[in-house]
């Protein structure tokens, strides 16, 4: 989806401004939404490329004034409720519905630091061939999807090198949509600055953009 | 999709009203959070609607919040950028290790009990003379758990979302780095589930360093790649 979300390359978004000492949740009720949604996503109804998804449906104006973990509580409430664990009444009122039953958390204390050390990895021991090879010239397809992608919109179009095959890994784009897994291969695609942002770029500067291979064709 | 977005409005439009800083405005951020943070002597708007949600999540066994409390508690106060210091510091220290740690990071940083969440696929990048690489997600806030631990907010402004790849030498030179054009700055944008480590140059002056006094030169900020690790005599552990 061509969103606002997708902002590599937008100009005039201000200075960059650190924060001395800064600290990990500047308020309690951050901490509990990064919590609360590590802890729902336990229940498996929706996966993490979804969760991103979710996020980029906020509309535009909202997405950019909404602070990250604002971002984080609404992604949490659509998809809690489109799932099912939820109900919109629920959530106004704080309370149960009548009658409801007690479910067990799936995600308790003594599970956490076992999900903290093993995460869950997004690579798939499947037999995929690659489509591409290290050295190979590639070009970042020019695709529009309406959907979720993680193929950046700045790169569309853009002439490449692949750098390194990372191995095979679930394709987002179908995955957001439980649409399947789709394994195949991602790679290290290396852009001239200059290919993405003409002769304003540096001579030497380069991205790598990590592309799976549905995101490539040979150049 | 329309009718999604529209749900969206009912529930983020009370989530709007809240004083908390907006992905954009990194000029509004700066200014509440140099402020005494005086906004959280009454309870806002955010926190009661969270406070609420927890609430309801837990009566309906949805979440424990003995659980709540240790996954805060790991990314407070166990999990966070002196991981990552240590695995430089390694890398520095022992050239078989820095090898072991560019071929197979994941393996190499496990060594060190590192490794998880957000960070089941990571990508070491080195550092030298002739090139500067720099990390950014532009999609979202892509960042490696395990050895920086969550994001500061600046990783996650559009502010930097937007300029890194574009204008990424004036993005550093706002952390008052400044490169000269034969040194290639290498952007790597975090767009899968691969994650990214810059291994900055050891600085020169720490040949009699122990592994422990070298983590304590590394920084976040240059493991990210927006800064230079700075010898002990120009302050680095500033």
């Amino acid at each position: 989806m061509n969103g606002v979300h997708d902002m590599g390359g937008m100009q005039d978004m201000g200075p960059v401004q650190e924060e001395k000492n800064e600290p990990v949740f500047h308020h309690p009720w951050e901490g509990r939404v990064f919590a609360i949604t590590r802890s729902m996503s336990a229940w498996r109804k929706w996966n993490l490329d979804a969760l991103r998804h979710q996020r980029e449906l906020i509309p535009p104006a909202e997405y950019l004034r909404m602070s990250y973990y604002e971002i984080w509580l609404a992604g949490l409430l659509e998809l809690s409720v489109k799932h099912g664990l939820v109900t919109r009444a629920e959530i106004e009122s704080g309370m149960p519905t009548a009658g409801s039953a007690k479910l067990t958390p799936t995600l308790t204390a003594e599970k956490v630091p076992p999900l903290v050390a093993h995460g869950t990895p997004a690579s798939r021991d499947v037999a995929v061939a690659p489509q591409f090879q290290t050295g190979q010239r590639v070009r970042a397809r020019n695709i529009n999807p309406v959907g979720h992608t993680r193929l950046p919109r700045y790169a569309r179009g853009k002439l490449g090198t692949v750098e390194r095959d990372h191995g095979v890994f679930v394709f987002p784009d179908t995955d957001a949509h439980f649409l399947g897994e789709k394994p195949q291969h991602v790679y290290s695609v290396r852009f001239a600055a200059r290919e993405l942002w003409g002769e304003q770029a540096k001579p030497k500067d380069t991205v790598v953009i990590a592309m799976w291979d549905d995101y490539l064709e040979p150049a | 999709m329309q009718s999604t977005r529209r749900d969206f409005l009912a529930t983020a439009a009370t989530a709007a009203g809240a004083a908390a800083a907006g992905d954009l405005g990194a000029r509004a951020q700066e200014e509440e959070h140099t402020h005494d943070h005086t906004h959280q002597a009454v309870p806002s708007d955010l926190a009661l609607r969270v406070k609420s949600l927890e609430s309801l999540l837990v009566e309906k066994g949805l979440v424990d919040r003995a659980a709540l409390d240790s996954l805060i508690d790991t990314y407070e106060h166990k999990v966070g950028p002196r991981n990552g210091a240590q695995v430089v510091a390694r890398a520095w220290a022992d050239p078989a290790y820095k090898q072991r740690l560019l071929m197979d990071s994941d393996k190499a940083i496990a060594e060190l009990g590192f490794g998880g969440q957000q960070g089941e696929h990571m990508v070491v990048v080195e550092n030298t003379p002739a090139v500067h690489n720099m990390v950014v997600c532009t999609l979202c806030s892509c960042y490696p758990w395990p050895v920086l631990g969550l994001p500061p907010v600046w990783y996650k402004s559009a502010a930097y979302r937007s300029r890194s790849v574009i204008d990424p030498r004036g993005v550093l030179r706002e952390f008052g780095l400044e490169l000269p054009d034969d040194v290639e700055v290498r952007v790597w944008d975090s767009t899968a589930e691969l994650r990214y480590l810059v291994l900055p140059e050891r600085p020169a002056g720490t040949d009699g360093l122990s592994e422990d006094a070298l983590a304590a030169l590394v920084t976040r900020d240059a493991m990210i790649g927006v800064a230079k690790v700075r010898a002990p005599r120009e302050g680095g552990a500033a």
